[in-house]
């Protein structure tokens, strides 16, 4: 055991922290989840790829710097800690990004991922359907043989950001003789093309970060179908643990929000009590509990094991953690917290409550807190599924 | 950075394991709870033989120089098997101490009996005047105004106290304050005792890791086992919940435990702080296991025939023993606040 980190380690992260000390806007971009803020993101997106810091871990053909994974924690502390603008290509670099590198082809490798990291093609993800939620496997949507590729038709929902987005990915029965998880195939499709309408829906905070995409006969070629045909459950399957373990939710997150608590205690003392002061101890303790658990995670993955459902207790404390810290920030502001972002008297802008808000959705998506407790009930514990 | 523990360290671990499994049953745990320790003292001669219990002694004095790295993962399984004795205080806390700061004589006394596992020490800090497995420990090795004593339980009578887990034979322990049985003055007794304390927190806070995971173990096993409504309950949303989120919160305890273990031996700045967080999270996980452990065995559990008694009260007993939640907060509290 060895938890200092290592000289190289240090240099990398010296590395990046004079780029992004240099670069970061001094100002917040306004919010990603909305048209303006979401081109103004790109821009930074741009930015962030041209100097190599939009995916340092992969391989420097694609645009990365081949970054270990603790370099590429140590990048997100760093990125966070600073404050540095939310990732409108996540869906992208850290959902589709590591699904083609376990299943795409050369081609595909090599058409998609530099535009992706760039932000010049921007990717949303397409799970979710009206009636197929935590129960993905009970889709609708399908997908029609024609000559060179297909015809997809259905409808999907909670699209982040698709409104914005240039494409997109998602599951499509192509066997309709085969039911449940059987006879999906994982797709990449346009987000405007013939065939497609986009409808954003407004979030709980009024951005428009959610979209529903309805698809009538849309042609996707053959070359945008990710591994076997009728295989697409597994493949989407091998990356949900990186979603739901690593890469959705690095600790530098949680530890940026601890120290922005503890700044905001430390400004609001006339309101202290020690019941108060207790829990802003405790966000501040979680974040350190959820950056040792994944450096221990990460020694795990470096030294060849893999992750499996582990991956879903993760999801869960990061999430629910999320939601207290957000909690307790507002319990500090008190009968302030209702002034929103806008309002010239907010707190802090209205962070914490779009931060309340936005925290309110992680123990919904990427698989519910409920979906996650199945998991690790049933396949870490062992306990009967029925 | 790499946080895992080396082959060797997994080894150690595998031993005792291996020797609890063999020896210290929960039949063994319930004599002792009884008044009948006999048999868990055999355990701890077969543990002496395997090096565990001389291993923080230094290898002139016939041990192993091991650090509280080594020590963390074989403390784990005595809380696993919730072996009764003062094993962490003879080893982590009791031994260095003797080693730093006993007289001649007195490592003469004791020092090779400790680690041959015939004599157990106790350790008594200044504001902990209860002392856990006083009634059947040889030597105490107390601090008491500044000072640092070794008195032979030979020498004075404990007057018992009642704990909620009976095997913890508590007791106090007046003794008159004399040269003879005072230590070396020439060291730093009161950095050796505040090195001792942290050292006695980051071992109950691994035996509330081994606690954890025995309860749990316990609760899923019975959840499979159990039948109402023509199936095992374990395969109830609400019951796997609550072993989902036992499971959790015990964890994200444990890299908590195993970084301050790292701390500590190498004398990180801010073990300390390491330490608090360490206990704080093993002993919120081991109540909160104990909780849900209770619930999903229902009745039976809520009785002591059920064995999850004993490890729920030694899990009470040692989230509160070496600073409670509060205590170790408030030491976080400081140096973040």
């Amino acid at each position: 055991m060895d938890l200092d980190f290592t000289e190289s380690e240090n240099a990398f992260r010296e590395e990046c922290r004079t780029w992004l000390e240099a670069h970061v806007p001094r100002e917040a971009l306004p919010s990603g989840d909305t048209k303006k803020g979401f081109a103004l993101h790109l821009d930074w997106e741009h930015q962030l790829f041209d100097a190599g810091w939009s995916a340092v871990s992969w391989p420097k053909q694609y645009g990365g710097r081949e970054a270990t994974l603790f370099e590429w924690l140590i990048f997100e502390e760093e990125y966070y800690r600073l404050g540095a603008p939310s990732r409108v290509t996540q869906n992208g670099i850290f959902l589709l990004a590591p699904t083609l590198f376990e299943f795409g082809t050369e081609e595909q490798k090599e058409r998609i991922l530099r535009p992706m990291a760039r932000g010049d093609v921007a990717w949303g993800q397409a799970w979710s359907e009206p009636n197929a939620g935590s129960d993905l496997a009970s889709l609708k949507s399908s997908a029609r043989r024609v000559d060179g590729g297909w015809r997809l038709s259905g409808q999907k929902t909670w699209s982040t950001r698709a409104a914005f987005c240039d494409m997109a990915y998602g599951l499509f029965r192509t066997d309709p003789g085969q039911a449940r998880h059987r006879g999906l195939t994982y797709f990449m499709f346009p987000l405007r093309a013939e065939g497609i309408t986009v409808r954003g829906v407004d979030r709980l905070d009024g951005d428009e970060g959610f979209a529903e995409i309805f698809l009538e006969d849309v042609f996707v070629p053959d070359a945008d179908v990710i591994g076997e045909v009728n295989k697409g459950w597994e493949v989407a399957m091998a990356t949900t643990s990186s979603e739901r373990g690593l890469s959705l939710r690095s600790p530098g997150r949680f530890m940026a929000t601890a120290s922005r608590l503890i700044d905001l205690y430390h400004r609001h003392r006339d309101r202290s009590d020690p019941i108060l002061r207790d829990q802003v101890i405790q966000a501040w303790m979680d974040a350190e509990a959820y950056r040792w658990f994944t450096f221990q995670t990460v020694t795990r993955t470096v030294q060849g094991e893999s992750i499996g459902p582990d991956s879903s207790m993760n999801k869960v404390f990061w999430s629910e953690m999320d939601v207290r810290t957000h909690e307790t920030a507002l319990a500090i502001i008190g009968d302030a917290l209702e002034l929103d972002e806008g309002s010239e008297s907010a707190v802090d802008s209205g962070y914490w409550m779009k931060g309340f808000q936005f925290a309110l959705a992680g123990p919904i998506y990427a698989g519910t807190n409920e979906i996650q407790r199945n998991i690790i009930a049933e396949r870490v514990l062992g306990l009967p599924r029925k | 950075m790499r946080f895992a523990f080396t082959d060797d360290q997994k080894m150690l671990r595998d031993t005792v394991r291996e020797v609890l499994q063999r020896e210290c049953a929960p039949d063994v745990v319930r004599a002792a709870w009884e008044g009948r320790p006999e048999r868990a003292g055999a355990v701890w001669k077969t543990l002496a033989e395997t090096g565990v219990i001389g291993m923080t002694a230094s290898e002139e004095a016939g041990g192993m120089a091991m650090r509280e790295l080594d020590l963390v993962l074989p403390v784990e399984e005595l809380g696993y098997a919730a072996m009764p004795g003062p094993l962490v205080d003879t080893v982590a806390v009791g031994i260095p101490l003797l080693e730093a700061a006993g007289t001649e004589a007195q490592k003469e006394r004791w020092l090779r009996p400790a680690i041959a596992g015939e004599a157990r020490i106790v350790v008594s800090f200044e504001d902990q005047p209860i002392v856990a497995h006083a009634a059947s420990a040889h030597v105490l090795i107390a601090e008491r105004g500044g000072v640092a004593y070794c008195v032979p339980m030979s020498e004075v009578s404990v007057n018992a106290e009642t704990s909620v887990d009976r095997t913890r034979e508590l007791g106090r322990v007046p003794f008159e304050a004399t040269a003879r049985n005072q230590m070396r003055e020439d060291v730093d007794a009161m950095g050796l005792f505040a090195m001792g304390r942290e050292r006695a927190t980051l071992g109950t806070a691994a035996q509330l890791i081994g606690l954890s995971r025995r309860m749990l173990d316990m609760a899923v096993q019975y959840a499979k086992d159990r039948e109402q409504f023509g199936k095992a309950i374990g395969a109830q949303q609400a019951v796997k919940h609550r072993l989902a989120n036992a499971l959790i919160e015990q964890e994200f305890a444990r890299p908590m435990v195993y970084r301050a273990a790292w701390s500590m031996a190498t004398s990180a700045q801010d073990a300390e702080i390491h330490v608090s967080l360490a206990k704080i999270y093993a002993g919120r996980a081991a109540r909160f296991v104990a909780k849900e452990a209770l619930q999903v065995h229902g009745a039976i559990g809520y009785t002591i025939e059920c064995d999850l008694h004993m490890w729920m009260k030694r899990a009470w007993a040692l989230a509160a023993a070496h600073g409670d939640a509060a205590y170790h907060r408030e030491r976080v509290g400081r140096h973040i606040l």
